[in-house]
Formats: C-alpha cells, sequence, structure tokens
C-alpha cells in the first residue's frame, strides 16, 4: 500500500497541465496499491483551484501558504515537503519535471534518504521491487531503474502519462509548517517574463524553425503559422548560437526538451542532438530541401521543399481550413 | 574565492546508443568520452570570470566521480583552464551515492561557489547538483542561466516558465546551470594540454555508502514507422492527414 504525496506546483496561482498530469499519476499508483494520493500545495492559491486536483484523483489537497515561500527557495521549500511526508506517513513522492521541482525533488530525497528517478516514462512497472522505467541517452534508450529504499522520489516526463480523469471530491486541509527564514540566503531582485505567448513547455504544438530557414529575418510566416495554430515558437542549435533567435526557443539536448502533441520543423536537418530534444513529441512534421535529412527518420509526415515555398501554402490553406472547422 | 565545478564523464553526444546482449547495460565500447555538455559551459563560465579584469577568483577547481578511465576528461578540463582536479575513485553508481561522494570530497574545502550542470547526458538525472546542495546544506539555486560576479555579491537569472529571475544570493552556494550560462565551451590551446600534465590530479577515496536505486534492465525504443511524404504542391493534403489520420489538429 502506498501513501503517495504529489507536489503540485502553482504558477501564479494556477495549475498546468504537468501538475494536473502528475497528480493523475500519483492517484493511478495509490490505487494500484489500494493506498491514497495527497496533493501538496505551496503557496497562495484559491479553494476552487485546490479542489480542482480531485478532479485528477486527489483524495486530500495540502495547502501550506506563508510569506517566506512566496518566493522559491529550494532548501526552505524542500523542508516543508518533507513535513508534509512525516505527517502523512508517505513513501511515493511525485514530482513534475518544471524548474523548481528539478531544484526541490533532489533535496527531498536527501531528506529522506529517498533514492529518486528523475524522468519517468511511465507507471510502475513492478511494484516489488518498485521499477520505474525511464528515458536515458535522451531517448536513444529506455532503462528500467529499481528504488530500494522505503522512501521513493519520482519525477514525472511531461506527456508520458496524460492528463487522467479520475473524479474525487478532495478535502482541502491547511498545513502549518515550522519554516526557519534565516535558512534563506538569496533575494530575487528582477523578474522578466512574456506575457500572452504561448510557452514551449506548455505548448500542444511547436512551431520550430532551423538554418533553412536563412535568415532572423525571415521568420514571419513561421510566426504567421505559430498564431494560426496557437503554437509555440522554437528553434534549432544552430539558429539560437548564431542569434538568430533567443536561446530560449532552443529545443533540443542541451536546450529545451519538449514534448508536444505536434512538432512542425522547417528547415531543420534533425541533427542527433535536436531529435534527442524533440522524440517524445506525438507526431512530428519535416518539410526540408534535402530528401535524406535524418530528421525524416524521425518524422510521422514530410514534404520535400523549401520553407519558404511551403510556409506560405501552409499559413494559406491552415487559415481556411481553421475558418471551415 | 574558490569555484568547484562537478563534471561527468559522458559518452560524446552523436554516440549510437545500443543495450548490450543481455540488456543489462549499455554498450560502451569504443565510445569517445567528453566533458558533459552543460558541465563544461559551467567550467567555462568559471574561467570568463576567472579571466575578467578584478576578478577575484583565485582557484578553479573541477571534481568527477569514477574511475581510472575518467582521468582524460579531467586533463582535459585542466587543459580548459581549470587550476587542479580532484577524482572520487569510485564508479558513479547513482545520483545519491555520487552527490554524497563529493559531498564528503568537499566537506571543510570551503568553496564559495559550487557549480553543477543541470543534467548530465548519459543518464538524464537532473537530480545530482540538487542532492549535493542537501547534503552540504548549502543554498542552491537551479535553472541557472547567466552568473555574475560583482565584488561579494553573486547575480544569477533563474529560468522560470516564460522568463526568468534576477536573483542576488551570497555565497558560499551551488549553483545549477544550463543553457545559456557561456555561449560557446572553450576548447583547449596547445599550451594548455602541455600544462594540463604537470597540474594537479589528485585522487581521494570513496567513503562507504550504498546506492538507493539500481539500473536493472535498458530497452532501445522501438523503431518508429516510415514517414509519409507529401507532395510539396499538395499542403491541404498535410492538413487532412493531421486532421483525419493523426486527429492532432
Amino acid at each position: 500500500m502506498s501513501k503517495v504525496i504529489i507536489f503540485a506546483e502553482n504558477f501564479d496561482g494556477k495549475f498546468k497541465k504537468a501538475t494536473f498530469e502528475a497528480v493523475a499519476y500519483g492517484a493511478e499508483i495509490a490505487e494500484k496499491t489500494g493506498g491514497e494520493a495527497v496533493a501538496v500545495s505551496i503557496g497562495k492559491v484559491s479553494n476552487d483551484e485546490l479542489a480542482s486536483l480531485g478532479d485528477y484523483g486527489a483524495n486530500k489537497v495540502l495547502s501550506i501558504t506563508h510569506e517566506a515561500l512566496e518566493m522559491l527557495d529550494a532548501r526552505v521549500y524542500a523542508r516543508v515537503i518533507a513535513q508534509a511526508v512525516e505527517k502523512e506517513g508517505a513513501d511515493v513522492l511525485i514530482f513534475t519535471v518544471s524548474n523548481a521541482s528539478k531544484a526541490i525533488a533532489p533535496r527531498v530525497a536527501v531528506r529522506l534518504q529517498a533514492g529518486m528517478v528523475y524522468g519517468a516514462s511511465g507507471l510502475p512497472t513492478c511494484f516489488n521491487p518498485f521499477t520505474v522505467p525511464k528515458k536515458v541517452f535522451h531517448g536513444k534508450a529506455f532503462a528500467d531503474v529499481v528504488i530500494n529504499s522505503e522512501k521513493k522520489v519520482i519525477s514525472l516526463a511531461q506527456n508520458s502519462f496524460g492528463v487522467v480523469m479520475n473524479k474525487k471530491e478532495a478535502g482541502i486541509e491547511q498545513m502549518d509548517a515550522t519554516i526557519d527564514t534565516g535558512l534563506i540566503r538569496s533575494k530575487v531582485i528582477n523578474i522578466e517574463k512574456s506575457t500572452g505567448k504561448v510557452l514551449l513547455n506548455d505548448a500542444e504544438i511547436i512551431v520550430s524553425g532551423g538554418r533553412g530557414m536563412k535568415g532572423p529575418d525571415r521568420w514571419k510566416p513561421l510566426e504567421e503559422l505559430a498564431d494560426t495554430l496557437g503554437a509555440a515558437l522554437a528553434c534549432s542549435r544552430p539558429v539560437s548560437d548564431e542569434g538568430w533567435r533567443s536561446h530560449t526557443e532552443h529545443v533540443g539536448q542541451t536546450g529545451k526538451i519538449v514534448a508536444p502533441n505536434l512538432y512542425l520543423a522547417f528547415g531543420i536537418s534533425g541533427a542527433i542532438q535536436h531529435l534527442a530534444g524533440v522524440s517524445s513529441s506525438k507526431v512530428i512534421v519535416a518539410v526540408n530541401t534535402d530528401k535524406d535529412a535524418p530528421i525524416f527518420a524521425s518524422a510521422d509526415y514530410g514534404i520535400i521543399g523549401d520553407v519558404h515555398t511551403v510556409l506560405p501554402r501552409l499559413n494559406e490553406a491552415l487559415k481556411k481550413f481553421k475558418a471551415e472547422n | 574565492m574558490k569555484i568547484l565545478i562537478c563534471i561527468s564523464n559522458v559518452p560524446d553526444t552523436t554516440t549510437k546508443i545500443k543495450p548490450t546482449a543481455d540488456q543489462k547495460a549499455i554498450d560502451l565500447a569504443n565510445v569517445q568520452w567528453i566533458i558533459n555538455p552543460w558541465d563544461e559551459l559551467a567550467l567555462t563560465r568559471a574561467l570568463e570570470l576567472k579571466d575578467a579584469a578584478g576578478s577575484n577568483i583565485e582557484k578553479i577547481t573541477v571534481l568527477t566521480v569514477g574511475e581510472k578511465i575518467v582521468e582524460p576528461t579531467l586533463r582535459k578540463a585542466l587543459a580548459i583552464g581549470a587550476d587542479d582536479a580532484v577524482r572520487v575513485d569510485a564508479a558513479p553508481k547513482d545520483n545519491f551515492y555520487t552527490a554524497f561522494q563529493i559531498a564528503e570530497a568537499v566537506k571543510g574545502q570551503s568553496y564559495d561557489i559550487i557549480l553543477c550542470g543541470i543534467e548530465s547526458s548519459d543518464y538524464n538525472g537532473s537530480a545530482l547538483g540538487g542532492m549535493l546542495a542537501e547534503f552540504l546544506d548549502l543554498p542552491g539555486i537551479s535553472s541557472v542561466s547567466k552568473l555574475d560576479i560583482e565584488g561579494d555579491t553573486v547575480r544569477v537569472n533563474r529560468e522560470i516558465a516564460g522568463g526568468f529571475e534576477v536573483v542576488e544570493t551570497e555565497t558560499p552556494f551551488v549553483a545549477i546551470v544550463q543553457k545559456g550560462i557561456a555561449k560557446e565551451p572553450r576548447i583547449p590551446s596547445m599550451r594548455g594540454i602541455m600544462m594540463a600534465r604537470t597540474k594537479p590530479l589528485n585522487v581521494v577515496a570513496p567513503a562507504p555508502a550504498e546506492p538507493l536505486t539500481s539500473f536493472v534492465a535498458y530497452h532501445s525504443p522501438k523503431p518508429k514507422a516510415a514517414c509519409k511524404m507529401v507532395d510539396a504542391e499538395n499542403v491541404e493534403e498535410l492538413i487532412n492527414l493531421l486532421h483525419n489520420e493523426a486527429k492532432i489538429i
């Protein structure tokens, strides 16, 4: 029987898809082992929003608020989560792979002497021994990892379980945590955030450009396509290295790892490092002049052609399609 | 100021990855080993800071947990410009074990900044830096894409959804760094390679510890179905396929 705690991260008071997915995943582990799923929320979140975690299988939501928790301090957050684990007597902890989760989860694992699997690619394949599948070498292989410790920490790779509805009436409980504010040695002096843009990690569709776009001033048709599809924009490494686009748009092994439903690659040859960052996409479309480009081996649909010939046609046809559907 | 960079020795990112016949390991025969790309960027940034006018960085140390075969990778880090290197003489069994070994090796060494890459390109763990910070009970900042030092003040950019925060922090602390921290990794010069031969590379014995996880089996991904080609003149067909077949738009 597993008592599962899921760290339910909020972004400005709202949960995102990845959080719901982690809750659904944790709830499934709890159900399979006859246990219970408890979501832990840190920071100010409305009761309605907290209750929505029940839609994905949380039996209970613990809400912890404190002014010292308004800024992320991983050391402090880890201690707070460890207190929740102790209070609940939990033995399995689920995180997402967000920036904050990356900072907090390993610290919680050390505090709890828990073995940790980062980037789980699905449910445990076995509960005794507790075996979790994950990608290694950025998807070039999969590994089965056995966690030998009593307590277990899993960070779930995005889009690897699904946002599965599993309606429960989640009771909301406020939890008081002991917080040592003396541990906080840093302060946020500025926040720069773009608004209104679809973020790469949230995007269902990503439109991506490579060297085949031929220059930084030729991105308009790609931006138009992203607008029509409600997609996020991305680029390959040479494009960000050349400064054509910001490095925040770089997807690939050393950039962002993404897993959208649809990834459209324009003028990207598909170097192995690029594919490592996009191979979890459900459907990949590639447009490239070179019929032998490696991207076609990983793509589901392909067009051989120049991006600047194909993009205007695609933009026009898609607008027509959107108007009719 | 003393900076430590934790380095992982990984197969070159273009390596073809295949499980061995018994599926208990990855076949790493004839692999070209490199410094994990994020760790290499961390080292590059540390060197840039040390080279800057008015820098107060006295020493840059690189450390890895690994058996003797990892020494060429440490020598490369020395050739790039690190002042000395430490090798904890143990195979890095899992993230918990490895972070513990690093913590034991650096306790009492009073590093002001410890840099770790955000993930290693082999086991894709993304846990080591955070675990190390916790073992050392130090503050840590993750997802760092920029790091500057002005006097005693360290300022970093921490990536968040849709942007970044500028964070000022006291030292000592652990920075877990990602893309953006340095533009291009530094390439060792001939002089650097010559000097690296005589720079100190200290081997320390591991502390007693057990890993908490074990990698028991490896599989290759399922082969992908052939790509369906659509004529460039007929983009409507692509839309049709995405709508009716893939049901994705």
